[in-house]
């Protein structure tokens, strides 16, 4: 009886395909389940940048009706732009109700390391992979959750999405875990880690239009304001706070400027811009034509900088 | 080509986007020997799309004076070969990952390398393609690596090939060139599980075919390779095959709230559908489809949801939630395709981790039947398998799993197999299907094979057999623990109701696994399977005039009612031997308890696998506290009584067929 109603009904309708974004999105929030669910104690590295506002958004969509069932960590360096810090405090922790571990290397930080006097190298080194691997070796987590993305830079486009760690969080990219289907491999040892990035196969421009669509909050400096800034090397330098050393002769000048990457102020260049909403952004950046990590001094240092430093356990 | 319709106003913008968001999205691997030309393709082909930044571009003009093999301004290879050491040597070694976009469609390429030795880089990179570009240099023509790369793209369930006959300026464009090697690769493909094979004549380093059609090749009228990716046909059978939900987490936030999150990854799932939960069996009905972004009225392929489910059943991670009418295989033994991906051979016999969808367990290769030979395709005997070989073996899991055929679900049908010291992934498999029918799992429910069967009655009555006989026909299931006495007191009784003239037989759980079920292991499928069939044989004893005591384990709850359903239940007398675990221990002489503590015997109810003691048995035994004597005068006294009853019965509603 029912057999017959079934076949008289008409064929189903053809299932419209998913969109790219909303694949992009599944795949993301899977594989933070996979983590909460394969790891004993799992940690979100978040730099309060866009990719880390996108990484939240999604842990919270992966975790509801519950609360992502990890702390989030960030590593301060302590030459963050203020509205970072201000964004993280309201935002992240008042708003949202999430625990948040800032860690710092006190020992740089009273040596008084700083971008001004020391290598973009020594700087990042001991105030980023360092402390990095001090809170994930203190804390005891086994797994890392990161932003990277594979289309951000040459050497990323081989990571794995559950990138394995030694013991000393060193990465071997000649000895990497082939990825199958979506089969992590999660096995660990004690003291070994996974990296753990979920936005693998994001582009920067499905970054900013999941960002537009989901209204996703982000700090105000992604978005073009009237700012004090310095002209060096060819980037524009925020003066931030009064710990900018200026040079002689270098008088801060107020122009229409946003970031398109956070990281220390005083090596983070920003670029003229009249985007102050995000679709300005998108359209900036489907005209621009430079790749975003243009804005940060350190990777211009040497080539194939970043995969150097990723071997290191930078992120 | 993408400059022109870039956006210069918001509004055009907010067009840009909106139609950048209703893309989709196609995956699909490049393979070929070294020096095919595949960077140089891939490279091609991100410029054409205009996915290359002006920093990136001014950095491959730098690059290009360093490293590039081109005496030529720019190398488009030198944008996609991505590690130090690698760019170094000219090579590349590992699966890489690439993004560009059309204003159709958005694409990931999987670029896996062409080195012989790795087979491995390139089933990794096939396993979430949907189409595979396969390099040939028109100058070489089809390499043993063009075979063994369009095999093992075939083997990863790819069904789209599209053969790319590069280097064509070193041919002078010359048709018959591309035409021999389109013909060899007609003959060799047919051997191969793909469904469309396309023929480009291309040169990567020119560019010729690969955004437009080349004037270099009038000859060539089919499209440009961007073309051919902008249309290929994406895969639609998961979101229309059927419904399997692996269950990734529970959620638990309050008392109140219990929801299962995972990704469904085929089918689809709607509020109300009956559902299964596998491997246990359970059913339920679905109540809600739970997300960030509030309910939904069904989800389907792709989608990473939170089901509630109506009854409060026990669900959790590695669990499969099906349609309760169209389930997946279930059970521990299955034959599947493996390909080696580590240094240490396979070591059959012993135990690897297991990773299927979301489920973990052991597993072991119990044997291999033989090894694929890449090359020629043909099978050759091999007892082991070395780095970058592929075989066909037995697997035999520790624990019961949900799966279908890779070749109906690249989800369900596919595992990786990690080493348990190194944490090595060892193995890729695909499921071919499972070991044996008898295995399949839920026999309880198989339709009938053919439609065309019949059932000719008998033209004797069970009125006229209970008068021969002298008693009516039934069954009595004893069911308890090992060693709560079942084999004891059922052929204790066997002999008294003989010696008094009654026509009885004893059916032992143990006794048929050296007959019937001698095909049959431990797991709670496989002793579901045994009792299945122990009730089918109990049933035709009854059928035939015959009483039948069956003594089983029976451990759960729900394959008891089922076996009672196959034997009817006016004439099943259901008997409880009740002694606990701990006298059962005790009393146990053969070591099997003391075996199964020690980790030795798996599925051993009671000890490492549930025990469901019945709740609903006509009569219970306490055979911890009383003698075998006891026992046995309590059963006969309870049972003759209950025999007579049912020998008043009337003929038409005991009639087995009607049963
Ligand atoms: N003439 C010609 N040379 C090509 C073509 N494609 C690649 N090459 C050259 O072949 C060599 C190997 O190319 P590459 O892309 O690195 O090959 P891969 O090893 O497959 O990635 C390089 O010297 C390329 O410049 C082509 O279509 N025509």
């Amino acid at each position: 009886m029912t057999a017959a109603l079934a076949a008289a009904a008409p064929p189903a309708e053809v299932e419209p395909r998913t969109t790219h974004l909303r694949q992009l999105e599944a795949e993301s929030i899977h594989i933070f389940r996979e983590t909460a669910e394969a790891f004993e104690k799992p940690v979100l590295l978040y730099s309060i940048g866009k990719d880390s506002s996108v990484m939240l958004h999604l842990a919270r969509k992966a975790f509801y009706p519950e609360k992502p069932p990890f702390p989030l960590l960030h590593i301060d360096s302590t030459w963050e732009f203020r509205e970072m810090i201000a964004f993280r405090d309201k935002y992240v922790r008042k708003e949202l109700g999430l625990e948040v571990i800032v860690h710092i290397n006190d020992e740089g930080a009273r040596a008084g390391v700083n971008p001004f006097d020391y290598s973009s190298r020594v700087y990042t080194d001991v105030m980023r992979t360092q402390p990095l691997k001090q809170a994930l070796d203190m804390h005891g987590f086994d797994a890392a959750l990161g932003g990277g993305r594979r289309d951000e830079e040459r050497s990323r486009a081989k990571e794995r999405i559950f990138s394995f760690r030694d013991q000393k969080h060193r990465w071997d990219p000649k000895n990497q875990r082939p990825e199958l289907w979506d089969l992590y491999n999660t096995w660990v040892h004690r003291g070994e880690s996974i990296r753990v990035f979920p936005l693998s196969n994001w582009t920067e421009l499905d970054v900013w239009q999941y960002i537009l669509l989901e209204s996703i909050p982000i700090v105000p400096l992604y978005f073009a304001a009237p700012r004090p800034v310095v002209k060096r090397d060819g980037d524009w330098i925020l003066v931030d706070d009064e710990r900018m050393r200026l040079h002689e002769r270098e008088q801060p000048d107020t122009r229409m400027v946003r970031f398109r990457t956070l990281g220390c102020y005083p090596v983070t260049g920003a670029v003229p811009s009249q985007a102050d909403t995000v679709l300005g952004i998108v359209q900036e950046l489907l005209t621009a034509h430079t790749s975003e990590r243009q804005g940060r001094a350190i990777d211009r240092d040497e080539e194939a900088a970043m995969e150097r430093k990723k071997r290191e356990g930078y992120f | 080509m993408s400059t022109a319709s870039l956006p210069t106003t918001l509004a055009e913008t907010q067009q840009f986007l909106t139609r950048h968001e209703r893309k989709d999205l196609l995956r699909f691997v490049t393979c070929g020997s070294v020096d095919d030309g595949k960077s140089t393709l891939i490279g091609r082909l991100l410029l054409a799309a205009g996915a290359v930044y002006e920093d990136q571009l001014a950095a491959l003009y730098c690059d290009s004076a360093k490293h590039g093999t081109v005496g030529q301004a720019i190398d488009p290879a030198l944008l996609v070969d991505g590690l130090e050491d690698e760019r170094k040597q000219g090579i590349t070694i590992d699966v890489a990952y690439r993004y560009f976009q059309t204003p159709k469609r958005k694409f990931i390429i999987a670029d896996s390398p062409g080195h012989e030795q790795y087979t491995r880089n390139m089933a990794t990179a096939a396993s979430s393609a949907e189409a595979a570009i396969v390099l040939v240099d028109a100058r070489k023509g089809m390499l043993a690596q063009t075979r063994r790369h369009s095999f093992i793209a075939s083997l990863l369930g790819v069904r789209r090939l599209i053969l790319a006959v590069n280097k064509m300026d070193l041919v002078d464009y010359q048709q018959l060139v591309f035409e021999q090697i389109r013909a060899e690769f007609q003959s060799f493909v047919q051997r191969l599980d793909v469904e469309e094979v396309h023929y480009l004549p291309l040169s990567g380093l020119q560019g010729d075919n690969v955004a437009e059609r080349s004037d270099n090749t009038p000859w060539y009228q089919g499209p440009s390779l961007l073309h051919v990716l902008e249309n290929v046909p994406l895969d639609r059978g998961e979101s229309h095959g059927e419904l399997r939900f692996p269950v990734q987490r529970v959620v638990r936030p309050s008392a109140d709230f219990r929801g299962y999150s995972g990704t469904v990854v085929s089918g689809m799932v709607k509020p109300g559908d009956r559902v299964a939960v596998l491997p246990g069996g359970r059913q339920t009905r679905v109540r809600s489809l739970v997300t960030f972004d509030g309910e939904l009225t069904r989800a389907s392929a792709s989608a990473a949801i939170t089901l509630t489910l109506d009854d409060e059943i026990d669900v959790a991670r590695g669990d499969t939630i099906v349609h309760a009418d169209r389930p997946p295989q279930v059970g521990r033994r299955f034959d599947a395709t493996l390909v080696w991906m580590s240094q240490q051979p396979l070591v059959p016999g012993k135990s690897y981790w297991f990773k299927q969808t979301t489920s973990r367990t052991t597993a072991e290769v119990e044997h291999l039947s033989y090894r694929i030979d890449v090359n020629t395709l043909n099978w050759v005997e091999a007892s082991s398998l070395q780095l970058n070989e592929i075989g066909c073996c037995r697997i035999v899991l520790h624990a019961p799993i949900a799966y279908d055929a890779y070749r109906h679900n690249r989800r369900t049908g596919a595992f990786i197999l990690v080493d348990r010291v190194t944490h090595e992934t060892v193995a890729a498999g695909m499921i071919l299907a499972p070991e044996s029918d008898a295995l399949a799992g839920n026999h309880w429910n198989v339709n009938l094979r053919s439609q065309q069967l019949q059932i000719t009655p008998s033209r004797i009555t069970s009125r006229q057999r209970r008068q021969r006989y002298g008693h009516a026909a039934a069954t009595l299931l004893l069911t308890g623990l090992s060693g709560a006495g079942k084999t004891t007191l059922g052929f204790a009784l066997e002999e008294r109701l003989f010696d008094a003239g009654y026509s009885v037989t004893m059916l032992d759980g143990q006794n048929l696994r050296h007959g019937i079920s001698r095909d049959l292991g431990f797991s709670a499928e496989e002793r579901s399977e045994n009792l299945r069939r122990a009730a089918e044989i109990a049933r035709l004893l009854n059928d035939a005039g015959m009483i039948c005591i069956a003594a089983f384990v029976a451990p759960e709850a729900d394959v008891r009612r089922k076996a009672k359903q196959v034997i009817g239940q006016r004439r099943l007398l259901h008997v409880h031997l009740s002694a606990s675990p701990e006298v059962c221990r005790d009393r146990d002489l053969s070591g099997r308890y003391q075996a199964a503590e020690r980790g030795e015997i798996v599925n051993f109810p009671g000890v490492t696998a549930p025990y469901e003691p019945p709740t609903d048995a006509d009569l219970v035994l306490p055979t911890d506290q009383w003698s075998a004597e006891r026992c046995l005068e309590a059963l006969h006294g309870w049972l003759l009584p209950r025999l007579a009853a049912m020998e008043g019965e009337n003929d038409a509603t005991t009639d087995a067929l009607n049963d």
